[in-house]
């Protein structure tokens, strides 16, 4: 109804036109925060986790599709040196907390462009099998849902998530309670050879 | 006319604006903007994927005289056979895909009053925003003697390609217990780490194929990018500082300036002569040809641009990115030329939708190999300060530990790999 009145009165006063556009007009050009936008922070990744976050490899991980939570949880661990890393520690301390929401929230929407990874398809079906035994109930649907608030590990790339389990496993990296017991069951019934056989059925996801 | 529906409504205001306001020029012409980049390496072909991404209807022309890309960086590896050439050129067909022109001519003239850009064969090309991208060229008047001509007895390698080939075969065909100089550049120069690895990985070519070799780096400044990381490797590796070392650094402190080249004698020349069997000659550099031409430049040789949207301080409409730049505290890196593109790129589409200046965020990470399974980096994040300069984000950044693990050295390696395929990917892909 206020908007029937406005039009009414606005066609019959071509001056008041003008004002009224003025002034919606004029705040998108004068208001502006100095932070950078989402897109502008988060094409600087794209250099070595592929355009958008998507990796062609071979060892730095995608980092498209992943939740935005775990995104978050990620950078503040290497903000903080809480996880082990070659880079992203110096680098993950050149942001914001407000800013690393802002590419979580960027990265969490972009599709996952897998790339095929050689693979062995015995170790891999293998591997499938002991994912469903100790994995599948933190990182369902093979690793493949960002729900979970876990990494992605389906079609991720082997080296990086080799480099990820040695960090765990060697006590570089702190896990939870229900991750560890997991990792020991699996690692004192399968051996190192289970762990192989892990990577390979993410890798062959694709 | 009460009945005026809301869509209406909102095209008579889109057209009101349009008659009034100068923010939205497109809107007022209705043709498509056009932007002309100068240069298709790393900055100029990634200014233009970018443009494409950001923006779907801006015409695109990217003018590049070469039909294949050779990146400078892993070229290093190209000089001992660690890698063939053909892994580190780019064709420019995938950008084709993407509905950006390809010319591959010599541009001869940026004229900033007309908007016009001219080519070799003629053409001329109207711009609204003309991006130039031509990286270094050399000064070849800084080292006595040391012309395009002596370049072919001591090449530079410094841009990749048949510079590249012409130092692999002559490393490659050294006698063991030869020498190979390293002539360093003064700053700033291209890729600061650069001359550091190359000498790492011929010294572990050397190493393991002509162990009695030696490499001396004559150097005109005090220290360079990564020291620690390098020289802790040297003592590793190669002997760094014992009386039998593989590589010797000579510093400015050791009058390491090279002043002049003796291609007859293969000698290179400080305050006395190094004689070499393999000189590598690596001059001080300055922005390319065309920016020097189009007077995009200051008396540093290099261009000085505005640090928010990297238009040339000196032409308007005309932006300049990458290598070419005063960009500092950004080195000249691969990655800088990457990241500033993009920021190029959004200021430009901004520019055109009549939207705000964007506020940029900008990245470096270069690694260096020093060997097969030993990397090293340098990371760092920037941002614009107070006075409208890119400045390093405090507490971010820097070297990898001097202390760090072998595993993580190796762990480098692999991410150095990554940073290749995916940056290539980002601008060529």
């Amino acid at each position: 109804m206020i908007r029937m009145m406005l039009q009414n009165q606005l066609s019959a006063n071509r001056s008041l036109w003008f004002f009224v556009l003025l002034v919606l007009y004029i705040p998108c050009g004068v208001v502006y925060a100095e932070t950078p936008s989402a897109t502008m922070l988060a094409y600087t990744c794209a250099g070595c986790h592929g355009t958008n976050g998507s990796s062609v490899g071979p060892a730095s991980p995608t980092i498209a599709g992943m939740s935005a939570d775990y995104f978050v949880e990620t950078m503040l661990a290497y903000k903080n040196a809480t996880r082990p890393s070659t880079i992203m520690t110096r680098i993950a301390k050149g942001y914001t907390d407000e800013e690393i929401q802002l590419m979580a929230d960027f990265f969490s929407t972009q599709p996952i462009v897998r790339q095929a990874q050689a693979h062995d398809n015995k170790k891999a079906e293998r591997g499938r099998k002991l994912h469903k035994k100790y994995c599948h109930k933190c990182h369902e649907e093979g690793g493949a849902l960002p729900e979970d608030d876990a990494g992605i590990l389906a079609g991720q790339w082997a080296p990086f998530l080799g480099f990820t389990l040695t960090d765990f496993l060697t006590g570089n990296r702190p896990m939870g309670v229900k991750k560890k017991q997991q990792l020991d069951k699996l690692i004192k019934q399968q051996g190192d050879a289970g762990i192989e056989q892990l990577i390979e059925f993410y890798a062959s996801q694709q | 006319m009460a009945n005026i529906s809301r869509r209406k409504f909102l095209t008579m205001s889109t057209a009101a604006v349009a008659l009034t306001a100068v923010n939205f020029p497109m809107l007022a012409w209705g043709a498509n903007k056009r932007v002309v980049i100068v240069g298709g390496g790393i900055a100029g072909a990634t200014v233009a994927k970018y443009l494409r991404l950001m923006d779907t209807a801006v015409d695109i022309t990217l003018i590049e005289p070469k039909r294949l890309y050779t990146t400078c960086f892993l070229s290093n590896e190209v000089l001992w056979n660690h890698r063939n050439i053909e892994s580190i050129q780019f064709s420019y067909e995938t950008l084709k895909s993407r509905d950006i022109k390809i010319v591959h001519d010599i541009v001869v003239n940026i004229d900033p009053q007309s908007k016009q850009v001219t080519i070799k064969g003629g053409d001329k090309f109207q711009y609204d925003a003309c991006v130039v991208a031509p990286g270094i060229s050399f000064s070849w008047d800084a080292i006595e003697g040391y012309t395009p001509e002596a370049s072919q007895l001591m090449p530079h390698a410094y841009q990749a390609g048949p510079q590249t080939l012409l130092l692999r075969d002559q490393i490659t065909a050294m006698k063991n217990g030869g020498t190979f100089i390293l002539v360093a550049p003064q700053n700033p120069f291209r890729c600061p780490p650069g001359p550091y690895e190359r000498a790492s990985q011929i010294a572990w070519y050397f190493k393991n194929h002509k162990p009695r070799s030696k490499i001396i780096i004559l150097d005109p400044k005090p220290k360079f990018s990564k020291q620690p990381l390098f020289t802790a490797a040297w003592e590793q590796y190669f002997g760094y500082k014992s009386s039998n070392s593989m590589i010797e650094w000579v510093g400015e402190a050791d009058a390491g300036e090279v002043t002049r080249v003796d291609v007859k004698k293969m000698q290179a020349i400080t305050t006395s002569p190094y004689k070499g069997d393999v000189i590598n000659v690596i001059p001080p550099q300055k922005a390319g040809a065309i920016a020097i031409e189009a007077e995009l430049v200051d008396d540093t040789g290099w261009c000085p641009i505005n640090h928010r949207t990297f238009e040339s301080t000196i032409h308007k409409d005309i932006y300049v990115v990458g290598d070419a730049t005063i960009a500092a505290p950004m080195p000249k890196s691969g990655y800088a030329a990457n990241s500033q593109a993009k920021v190029c790129a959004a200021a430009i589409v901004a520019k055109f939708n009549g939207e705000p200046e964007p506020f940029p965020s900008l990245v470096n990470t270069c690694y260096s190999l020093v060997t097969p399974d030993h990397g090293i980096s340098v990371a760092m994040v920037y941002n614009l300060g107070p006075k409208g300069k890119i400045q390093k984000v405090a507490g971010a950044g820097g070297l990898t530990p001097v202390d760090a693990s072998d595993e993580m050295r190796k762990r480098e390696v692999a991410y150095a790999y990554s940073w290749f395929k995916n940056i290539t990917h980002d601008i060529f892909g």
